[in-house]
């Protein structure tokens, strides 16, 4: 008699026994919760994964097994790896998300600490004005027209009918371009850019200029040697001094807001005819104020100077004066700064102290 | 021109309680501005008090006070005496003073004073009692005011004071005047005539011109008048500088009479200085009515007057006793044969024939002077004064005999004269040109429907003939308006006397327009990017000095060649206008600093002199007139250059010191790298070579060209001789760039090419050369040899040092080439950098480190 078939016979293999399976498995996921970090983590996992553990040995016999016997024993390892394999994972899982948390808190940093390794410029606040001047007219489809500021004296003053012998054309506000005949200024006014434009350009026309003007003063609280204007200039057919109202008015309202009171006074220019200056509501008191250092007591700024276009202007530029009429006026863009920001003193306006630009932002 | 509110009533019907203020308001809507509103600084109430009781208590500190109770009347609300503590003595029981109630104010040099009622001195004092200084009607303030001494010889007024009166009208304390500004074109309102018919437009008062009634009462020239010639050898522009002169005779006037107390207060009101009765009663006319006159002393005039231009090196000696030398453009009064000059007309008088201590018989002149004539002796003596003020902006020629009377009347009521019969009327006026006006005109201007018969209405109004029909008018302005030339001078009438509030609002709709030019934009595109990259916008006056040429290194003589000068500079220390941004950027650098900054960075943008030959003239051309093209261009001509320069500047750290670490100064590379960043904006390619030019350190300049040899400008350190000289820290670095070639040179839209999807490839080549070659031109070098494939070209490191010896340099460099339409190989790259080698050897004598 030969002895026992191996292949054929069942053999009670102790590792296959269901209870040890059991214990096997009882005592990796035991070790797998227990693991704490993920090296301990990584050492329950070659106890109880690797090639050496107890399910592996298990798997192993399962090959000795009689075909009949293969499958059940088979499932039983299977599930028993099943459950280790998703511990494992739940575990690693929870335990890379532990360290990950615990690394980004030990990478924060004071993210209130200082900036301002290279602080932000600022462009100056009176150029800010002037882009936002230059903005709207663009809007209303005019064009930015420009000139030179040592300027022509027939551009200064004849052309805009300042005759020679008039009160208007005084020394001591212009300055003159040594020697004395040159025939050249410092241009008092933006005004001069009108000729030019009449000249250049033709009509119909609707141009403003945005600039520097000179006048002899010295520097105070409120004068300064150079300071700044919008000049504007509208010739056509049938344009009135409704015209130039409703242009101002435009301009006071998106400067200084809806709240706004303007006043269009007489007064005289030689360059234009009817005249007039517009004043603003005083911006300090309001008009209540009899005392007020701002308006002086009256109640009111004066803002500047327009008017319909003189017909000697239109003629000295060569403009058909009797088809086309036009109005112009030239504004001070350092005083509106004044009324949209309250600089009370004009110095910090042209001393270029950088804590003056600094307290603008870069739109105004 | 300051109108006292009395003086105005006398010609305007005010309504009762009318104001300085309102009067102010009112004839702002005329064109009338107002200046400023003059009051005595003193507010009731302010009422007469009888003495009733004193009472002299020393004081610890020395003094002595009076105790005083007094009858104010009712004007106390009680009738119960008033105490009051003061501090003068100069006063008894039953005297009569003036006292402020509590309420009642005076202005003291630190302000306004409100009296209230206060303990002082152990007692409660409900009011004080004043004295002429502390009213302002006076310089006295040994004791207080008393009435019965104030008014010694006014025994009318004396009569009817009682306690309780108001003091502010029995001092004329609560007079005010109005101040407004004048406009050139408006002569007349220098006068209280002329406001007091702007007043009555403003407000439809009745207006009584005191003219009319000096006129009827005027007696007509005669042939007993002084003897007046009017000459005239070189009229200015056709015009003759005397048209009329009148004169009168006034005998036996009592040169010391005194000036009435209410002349005098009006023309203190009116900001003038009482002086004597002569020279107050011109004055007084001249304010009144306009007409600026002058008084002669009859006994010292020599012959007949005669009116001439001076002749050529002719001098005289006016009133201020300067000896001036007179042009043949000066009009002069002269007597003795026409050789002897009185004044120079209209302008300033002669010491000759003034009014003196011994003058009894004087001679009235009330003359028409042509307004330019008077305007250029004003300007060129530099003696503006009241009355050539009045001439240049035109007096009414036709004023002259009512304005002598009132003078010949008043110099006979208050200096006791009697009045010539001779009467001198020498000349002709012009009598004002009508305009024909199209009635339709003032509302085609303004925008405001007027129908016709407002138009006329309103011309009529204001003293002009109408002769009106068929849609046009003709318009004869009044003689006082010799600014009424055209027919928009009528329009702008029109709309002012109907007011300029009742025109439209109208925004216009001009032809489609094209936005902001290239140029333009360029200029906000850089200063938002220099702003964007830390440094701050800042502006200066662009006046300099040779002193800052010299100090910024330039040679003053070349300097002064590209500028031009002022001939009236604010400081003779800056005549100049700058020829750089930086020769005027370092003055707010300064300034800065000396306000405790350290790390600044700043830039400004702005025009200067850029004068290439010399400095011509350009014509001038009369007003009025097209001065055709070819003068045009010669005017344009004669305008020098002037380009737009950046400027920027930089000192201490350009990366600051804080929390993060340390700071890092600013150097050449911080520059450098401004300019370059302004290039990329623009997509400019520019060259950078090393340059020599002042203000920058000879061996830290850099010149930035672009491709077609144009100088964009110049970055670098400035010279140790500038901070010196300017007092700057060192290694302060700086740059200059020309806008306007940045402008013309960009703005060509870019042509896009197809992005490489194709894998970089990067190759590594350290090069030696002579430390004298400017890595740009290594670079250069490297990328014409490599060609078009080259995508980028960095030079990551520099190395000095023992393995490739003194006075050479190791420039490490990392190309990255790829194609457009395949992945190069490994022997393609070799090949492109090798040849890349190759153009560096050639060029530069780079030899390749193995």
């Amino acid at each position: 008699m030969s002895g026992p078939n191996t292949n054929y016979d069942p053999v009670e293999v102790a590792a296959l026994d269901p209870a040890a399976i059991e214990a096997a498995t009882t005592s990796a996921l035991s070790a797998i919760a227990a693991a704490a970090t993920l090296a301990e983590l990584k050492a329950a996992r070659v106890a109880h994964q690797g090639d050496r553990s107890p399910l592996a040995q298990a798997n192993r016999e399962i090959g000795a097994l009689p075909p009949s016997a293969k499958a059940a024993a088979g499932k039983l390892v299977g599930q028993a790896k099943g459950r280790v394999a998703a511990a494992l994972t739940e575990r690693q899982g929870q335990l890379e998300e532990e360290r990950d948390a615990r690394i980004l808190v030990e990478e924060a940093v004071d993210v209130t600490l200082p900036t301002g390794r290279r602080p932000l410029g600022r462009r100056h606040p009176l150029e800010l004005m002037s882009e936002r001047i230059a903005d709207l007219f663009v809007g209303m489809g005019w064009e930015i027209a420009e000139g030179p500021e040592v300027e022509a004296e027939w551009f200064n003053f004849d052309a805009l009918n300042f005759d020679a012998d008039h009160p208007a054309r005084q020394m001591q506000d212009t300055f003159y371009v040594d020697p004395p005949d040159s025939g050249l200024v410092l241009r008092t006014h933006t005004s001069p850019v009108q000729a030019r434009a009449l000249l250049e350009r033709g009509v119909p026309l609707a141009i403003a200029c945005i600039g520097r003007v000179f006048r002899t003063d010295e520097l105070d609280a409120t004068h300064m040697p150079a300071f700044h204007q919008v000049e504007g200039l509208c010739v056509d057919e049938g344009i009135t001094m409704a015209h130039l109202k409703g242009t101002l008015d435009t301009l006071a309202t998106h400067l200084f807001g809806d709240g706004i009171t303007t006043r269009l006074r007489p007064s005289y220019f030689p360059f234009t005819e009817p005249s007039a200056e517009m004043d603003l509501r005083c911006f300090a008191c309001r008009g209540s104020d009899p005392g007020c250092r701002a308006c002086k007591g009256t109640g009111w700024i004066e803002w500047g100077g327009c008017g319909m276009v003189n017909r000697n202007v239109l003629t000295a530029c060569g403009i058909d004066a009797d088809r086309y009429t036009g109005f112009a006026f030239g504004m001070g863009i350092d005083r509106a700064l004044q009324f949209r920001t309250g600089v009370s003193d004009m110095r910090d306006m042209i001393e270029g102290d950088v804590r003056f630009d600094a307290q603008f932002g870069m739109e105004i | 021109m300051r109108v006292p509110v009395d003086w105005l009533r006398e010609y305007a019907a005010l309504p009762p309680g009318t104001t300085g203020a309102d009067i102010a308001a009112d004839l702002v809507t005329v064109g009338l501005e107002e200046e400023g509103l003059h009051t005595s600084g003193v507010t009731g109430p302010l009422v007469v008090g009888r003495v009733l009781t004193k009472q002299s208590e020393p004081q610890k500190n020395g003094k002595t006070i009076e105790w005083c109770s007094l009858d104010v009347g009712a004007a106390n609300g009680t009738g119960e005496p008033q105490w009051v503590v003061c501090g003068a003595h100069n006063f008894e029981v039953g005297d009569l003073v003036v006292v402020i109630l509590p309420g009642g104010s005076v202005t003291t040099p630190q302000g306004p004073m409100v009296v209230t009622a206060r303990t002082t001195y152990g007692h409660v004092s409900a009011g004080m009692i004043t004295s002429e200084r502390e009213l302002g009607i006076g310089d006295d303030h040994s004791g207080i005011l008393v009435l019965t001494r104030y008014f010694a010889d006014r025994p009318d007024v004396i009569a009817t004071l009682a306690p309780g009166q108001d003091a502010l009208s029995l001092l004329g304390l609560d007079r005010e005047t109005v101040e407004v500004n004048v406009t050139p074109d408006r002569g007349y309102c220098f006068s209280v005539r002329g406001i007091a018919r702007e007043y009555s437009h403003a407000t439809g008062v009745v207006f009584t011109d005191p003219v009319l009634a000096l006129d009827r009462s005027a007696p007509p020239p005669n042939p007993q008048g002084y003897a007046v010639h009017l000459t005239d050898d070189a009229p200015i522009r056709g015009r003759v500088g005397c048209d009329r002169y009148v004169a009168r005779i006034v005998r036996g006037v009592d040169v010391h009479a005194p000036t009435p107390a209410w002349m005098a207060a009006r023309l203190k009101d009116a900001g003038m200085r009482p002086i004597s009765l002569p020279v107050d009663v011109t004055n007084y006319v001249m304010l009144g009515l306009g007409q600026p006159l002058h008084a002669f002393d009859l006994a010292l005039l020599d012959g007949p007057i005669v009116v001439r231009r001076a002749r050529p090196g002719e001098r005289m000696t006016t009133l201020d006793d300067v000896e001036r030398a007179l042009e043949p453009t000066d009009l002069l009064i002269t007597d003795r044969g026409a050789d002897r000059a009185l004044a120079i007309a209209g302008v300033m008088g002669g010491a000759d024939t003034e009014i003196g201590d011994s003058t009894t018989d004087v001679l009235i002149e009330a003359a028409h002077f042509d307004p330019v004539s008077i305007a250029r002796s004003a300007r060129r003596h530099k003696l503006p004064s009241e009355a050539s003020r009045r001439f240049e902006r035109g007096v009414d020629p036709l004023l002259a005999p009512a304005a002598a009377q009132l003078a010949v009347d008043l110099l006979v009521e208050f200096g006791g004269g009697s009045a010539d019969p001779g009467v001198t009327d020498a000349g002709a006026v012009t009598p004002p040109q009508p305009i024909d006006l199209d009635l339709d005109l003032p509302s085609r201007l303004v925008g405001v429907d007027y129908s016709h018969a407002r138009v006329v209405e309103i011309l009529e109004q204001i003293g002009c003939q109408v002769a009106a029909g068929n849609g046009h008018a003709r318009v004869t302005p009044p003689s006082w308006r010799p600014d009424l030339r055209t027919q928009p001078d009528l329009a702008e009438e029109v709309a002012r006397i109907d007011g300029y509030t009742a025109i439209p609002s109208v925004v216009p709709t001009p032809p489609v327009g094209s936005g902001l030019t290239h140029g333009q934009q360029v200029r906000r595109l850089i200063a938002n990017l220099l702003a964007a990259q830390g440094y701050c916008e800042v502006w200066n006056v662009p006046f300099v000095g040779d002193a800052r040429h010299t100090a910024l290194g330039y040679a003053a003589a070349d300097a002064r060649a590209r500028t031009v000068a002022l001939a009236n500079p604010l400081s003779d220390e800056a005549p100049l206008l700058r020829i750089s941004i930086l020769s005027t950027l370092v003055d707010s650098l300064r300034r800065n600093l000396s306000r405790g900054a350290k790390d600044i960075a700043l830039f400004e943008t702005g025009l200067v002199l850029a004068l290439d030959g010399p400095q011509v003239s350009a014509p001038t051309v009369d007003v009025g007139h097209y001065p055709g093209a070819q003068t045009l261009a010669t005017i344009r001509a004669a305008v020098p250059p002037q380009p737009r320069h950046l400027g920027f500047v930089l000192t201490g750290d350009r990366d600051r010191a804080g929390a993060w670490g340390p700071g890092r100064p600013a150097d050449v590379t911080d520059v450098l790298e401004t300019a370059t960043a302004v290039l990329d904006a623009l997509r400019l390619t520019a060259t950078v070579t090393p340059d020599d030019a002042m203000p920058f350190h000879p061996g830290r300049c850099a010149r930035i060209d672009l491709a077609d040899g144009s100088l964009v400008g110049h970055v670098g350190e400035l010279h140790p001789k500038v901070f010196a000289a300017l007092d700057l820290p060192p290694r302060t670095v700086a740059g200059e760039l020309d806008v306007d070639v940045l402008i013309a040179h960009s703005g060509i839209p870019a042509e896009a090419v197809t992005l490489s999807t194709y894998p970089l490839a990067t190759s590594d080549v350290a090069l030696v050369v002579d430390e004298q070659v400017p890595a740009a031109a290594v670079s250069a070098a490297l990328r014409s040899g490599a060609g078009g494939l080259l995508e980028g070209l960095n030079l990551f490191d520099i190395y000095r040092g023992d393995q490739i010896g003194p006075g050479r340099k190791s420039l490490a460099y990392r190309l990255s080439v790829r194609a457009t339409d395949r992945t190069l190989t490994t022997e393609e790259v070799s090949g492109i950098r090798d040849a890349a080698v190759a153009a560096a050897q050639s060029a530069v004598g780079a030899v390749q480190r193995v």
